[in-house]
């Protein structure tokens, strides 16, 4: 941190400090768990910390969401490989924290829905969490995820079926598959 | 059944990302397609579901502590490159400490006017916040994150409500320091327009609200339980005191 000249701490104070709940909860949300996203996010922020020099103007909330989430990417891949996989082939039978039957089980409708959002791989579930969570535009979001602005819609919508399915048929193999 | 646009502009007119030609076209669309509009309604229970949930999940206040820490030491930093910025907070404070010291070793200087003059100094404040944009400090409408952000570094507890059913949406908090004595400020919002509430430790007894205004600004004064609040803003009258009500009966 002290790589900071004393404008630029003042200023990172101000522009990228207050949106450190929204890096917590993109973490969070991306590697499905408070502990590991302490860790990341805290990470995240002394990256930002390090080149917030290299960044000039624009939206300070996406710029930090930008880190948050390729910080977690890189985590995700040095410690837990298979869960990016899912991207790929789509299929959920590789340790998902939520099984149809755990989804079955769970009563109470916010954790039904967090279960079935940790079935979603990370590539949607991420958007669902920008858009729904986050509040993020289109334009926001083509930003931190570095995917082109026409495609986030599409993302959006096969984000919100697998979501539906994963709901409506927890019981069925088809949790998480594309549709 | 699902029909073309379901894929290519349902979900952009759902998150009113579409241009306006293309929104009046998927109307239009719409007026004909059940299973578009079908849709659409399932998105927005989908929605409301998400949103009563409460999913989103803040930074806890040791990660903040963590995050922060290292840069605390320069912490007031956002006034350090406006020097003339400096020079005004160093009178205002020295003001306010005479002002204090005054207040202490006579209540009987405790006059109206007097009151007034140091709520004169609180607005100041306030247009300071307003034309620095936003302050280092916390942004929460979580009460009790920024609760405890404050408590860490206060050594009294304040009340810290979120007033949004009330219409004083909780938005953060910041912490003045003027000569050495620490002041909280807790930022709500009314109807857009920026509520500061600035809050410190007193001696004196409870008092009911005393209000004035200044340079078009609205602040009522008022103490209760050792605590006294001002809280300053360009919204109406009426909205203060609905405030201090709020909180009032919150201590």
């Amino acid at each position: 941190m002290t790589e900071l000249g004393l404008e630029d701490r003042a200023r990172f104070e101000q522009l990228v400090l207050p949106h450190v709940d929204a890096a917590f909860n993109l973490a969070r949300w991306l590697l499905r768990g408070r502990a590991d996203a302490e860790d990341v996010a805290q990470e995240a922020l002394l990256r930002a910390c390090r080149f917030f020099g290299g960044f000039h103007g624009g939206d300070p909330r996406a710029w930090l969401l930008q880190i948050v989430r390729n910080t977690c990417y890189s985590w995700l891949e040095k410690n837990r490989p298979m869960e990016l996989s899912m991207e790929f082939d789509e299929e959920l039978h590789l340790q998902p924290s939520a099984t149809p039957e755990t989804l079955a089980i769970a009563g109470d409708d916010r954790k039904r829905l967090i279960l079935a959002l940790e079935t979603l791989p990370p590539r949607f579930r991420e958007v669902l969490v920008l858009r729904e969570l986050e509040g993020c535009s289109y334009k926001e979001i083509a930003a931190i995820t570095s995917i082109p602005i026409g495609t986030v819609m599409s993302s959006l919508s096969r984000a919100r079926r697998q979501l539906y399915s994963a709901l409506a048929n927890p019981c069925h193999k088809e949790v998480a598959r594309e549709v | 059944m699902r029909c073309n646009f379901a894929d290519s502009l349902l979900h952009g007119y759902f998150d009113g990302e579409l241009s306006a030609p293309s929104a009046a076209a998927f109307e239009r669309h719409l007026q004909h397609c059940i299973p578009c509009a079908t849709e659409l309604v399932d998105l927005d229970l989908l929605r409301d579901r998400l949103q009563l949930a409460q999913l989103y999940e803040p930074a806890s206040a040791s990660l903040r502590r963590k995050i922060s820490a290292p840069l605390r030491p320069i912490a007031p930093a956002p006034v350090a490159s406006q020097p003339h910025l400096w020079h005004w907070l160093a009178a205002a404070a020295a003001l306010l400490f005479v002002a204090i010291v005054l207040w202490r070793v006579s209540p009987g200087l405790r006059t109206d006017e007097y009151r007034a003059e140091l709520a004169g100094e609180i607005v100041d404040a306030h247009m300071r916040s307003l034309q620095s944009g936003p302050t280092a400090g916390i942004a929460s409408n979580d009460e009790h994150l920024v609760k405890g952000w404050f408590d860490a570094k206060l050594n009294f507890a304040i009340p810290v409500r979120d007033f949004a059913n009330g219409g004083f949406a909780l938005k953060g908090g910041r912490l003045e320091v003027m000569e050495g004595r620490s002041v909280a400020v807790l930022v709500y919002e009314r109807n857009r327009h920026p509520v500061n509430v600035f809050i410190w430790r007193t001696r004196e007894p409870d008092t009911s609200p005393r209000t004035g205004s200044r340079q078009g600004f609205q602040w009522a004064d008022w103490r209760k339980d050792k605590i006294e609040f001002c809280a300053v803003s360009d919204a109406d009258p009426a909205d203060l005191d609905q405030l201090h009500q709020l909180i009032n009966s919150s201590v």
